[in-house]
């Protein structure tokens, strides 16, 4: 086990899933981050800036690390531009095709014990693990 | 007087931000973290797992203690997803996210965190992820419009 954060990742956990209880019991939606982003792109009227809004917190969180805890911002994966450029547009197609990622089905679905987002947790986990090998063990990280 | 629907509304830049606090405190933020999680058969961080058990235990404990509500606090109307079919879009869709995850440790919630610290990778990520999701957009809609 290399790295392994096991109280700071289960501190953080608790945070997310502190912050997708609020969005429920204060607005009544879903922390289900490729959706909010996915809402942005289809406009509708009274429908656009809480999301703006909470996209903008999240890009706020990010430059408060960058400037007090920089290594937990850290872009520390080495990996082509042609390469990231790809796996946004797979991100980007499958978030929309599937209903949701990490924090929507992960996170939000597993909790309510739905179906559907066990099966594209499974799913997304299993692609996730086969894409890894693919690149760590075939192609040696050269991506 | 304050405007209740500003007050609302700026609830959610604290979400959004709190979410951010999670994602960084837990390791999300860094890619290589994810990616240690998925390299199963390589040097393996199983970090992500807590993580999402974490997550999962708050919001479940929480959850069914929120929906006995009748509403939300500040919103007329619960918004939870209903459907319950598992379909060739679903678990596509998922198999596409999977991949593109796998390759990068990118996902929208820390890609977005990036952006906030000027990560390119990130910068570049979120692009390609806008440009794929509005490009299914149209490819669906399309679809739906064949006579």
């Amino acid at each position: 086990m290399e790295n392994f954060t096991p109280i700071a990742s289960t501190v953080g956990g608790l945070l997310i899933g502190l912050a997708a209880s609020l969005m429920l019991l204060l607005h009544g939606r879903i922390a289900g981050i490729s959706g909010i982003v996915g809402g942005l792109l289809k406009p509708r009227a009274g429908d656009m800036s809480w999301r703006l809004l909470f996209v903008s917190g999240l890009i706020a969180g990010g430059l408060a690390f960058a400037f007090n805890r920089p290594e937990v911002v850290a872009d520390d994966l080495d990996r082509s531009l042609v390469a990231i450029a790809a796996a946004g547009l797979l991100v980007g197609v499958g978030t929309r095709m599937g209903s949701g990622c990490t924090s929507g089905h992960g996170v939000c679905g597993l909790s309510r014990f739905s179906v559907r987002s066990a099966v594209a947790v499974a799913t997304f986990m299993t692609t996730g693990i086969i894409t890894v090998w693919f690149s760590q063990q075939v192609l040696r990280g050269e991506l | 007087m304050f405007n209740a629907n500003l007050v609302a509304q700026s609830t959610y830049l604290g979400l959004g931000a709190l979410f951010a606090l999670g994602l960084g405190v837990s390791g999300m933020t860094q890619p290589s973290k994810v990616v240690g999680f998925l390299d199963l058969t390589g040097a393996w961080d199983p970090s992500l797992a807590f993580v999402m058990g974490g997550a999962i235990a708050i919001h479940l404990a929480l959850y069914r203690w929120i929906l006995k509500r009748s509403s939300p606090l500040l919103a007329v109307r619960f918004g939870i997803p209903t459907r319950r079919d598992i379909t060739p879009r679903l678990v596509g869709g998922a198999a596409l996210f999977g991949i593109g995850w796998g390759l990068s440790g990118l996902c929208p919630g820390p890609a977005l965190v990036g952006i906030g610290a000027l990560n390119l990778n990130a910068i570049v990520f979120v692009v390609a992820m806008v440009v794929g999701m509005q490009g299914f957009h149209m490819a669906d809609k399309a679809a739906a419009e064949k006579p």
